[in-house]
């Protein structure tokens, strides 16, 4: 369509025409702000944790636990030298034998969404798979963060307080 | 020929003057669009919705994704 929209631009007269080709999904895919009735604060992006712990493949292990605990969160994720995920250190991969490294301890290729994602998708989406935690990148799969489940759930009754009842109902086991 | 561009240079075009045009239907544009951007649907685009833009600065046209 924008290249349709494009042509006929230039063709009005407008000498300098450019086609953004990948669009607002690609904006909102990075986390980029968007305005309009349903806006950024709808989306995982605008309800991140930035400050999660991050560890490359080669670390020893008990290095990387050591400075994960003094953090706070349970988890830590694999990053390259993009920032692009490759794996994850969970709590129990963590409490690996010190010999280990953060590659021989790790799982691989977590699940992952993008901060364009409805919040109360993401939500949706962490009760059926019972996860408390959601990690968020970019499309191109580098690190924005993580959605912690009871923050996107208080956001989600801020956001639409009608709803809290229903949100409350659903969550029960 | 109008000129692809990524996000990064859409980000420098506009901090030096662009236009952001949506021409997705103003319903979709409504919902959510990219700060600043004006919506001229591609079904009303011609000369006359088009002077709703200034020639002298660079345009910018997007919709929602490789469509």
């Amino acid at each position: 369509m924008s290249p349709r929209a494009a042509s006929r631009l230039e063709s009005i007269g407008f000498p300098r025409v450019y086609d953004y080709v990948a669009g607002k999904a690609d904006w909102g895919s990075f986390g980029m702000p968007l305005e309009g009735r349903r806006g950024s604060e709808t989306r995982v992006g605008a309800h991140l944790r930035r400050d999660v712990p991050a560890c490359r493949l080669d670390e020893p292990l008990h290095e990387v636990r050591t400075r994960v605990r003094a953090a706070g969160p349970d988890t830590c994720f694999v990053v390259n030298d993009e920032n692009v995920v490759l794996g994850r250190l969970g709590r129990a991969a963590l409490a690996g034998a010190d010999q280990l490294t953060v590659e021989q301890a790790m799982s691989s290729g977590p699940s992952t969404v993008r901060p364009s994602l409805e919040l109360d998708r993401a939500v949706e989406r962490m009760r059926r798979q019972n996860l408390t935690t959601l990690p968020v990148t970019t499309s191109d799969g580098r690190l924005l963060g993580l959605l912690e489940r009871d923050t996107a759930e208080r956001a989600l009754r801020e956001l639409n307080p009608n709803s809290a009842s229903t949100l409350s109902e659903s969550s029960q086991p | 020929m109008p000129t692809p561009v990524d996000r990064q240079e859409v980000r420098q075009l506009v901090a030096e003057g662009a236009q952001l045009v949506e021409v997705l239907p103003q319903a979709e544009y409504e919902e959510e669009h990219l700060p600043g951007a004006i919506n001229i649907p591609l079904k009303t685009l011609d000369a006359e919705t088009a002077r709703r833009l200034e020639r002298e600065r660079p345009v910018i046209v997007y919709c929602h994704d490789y469509q």
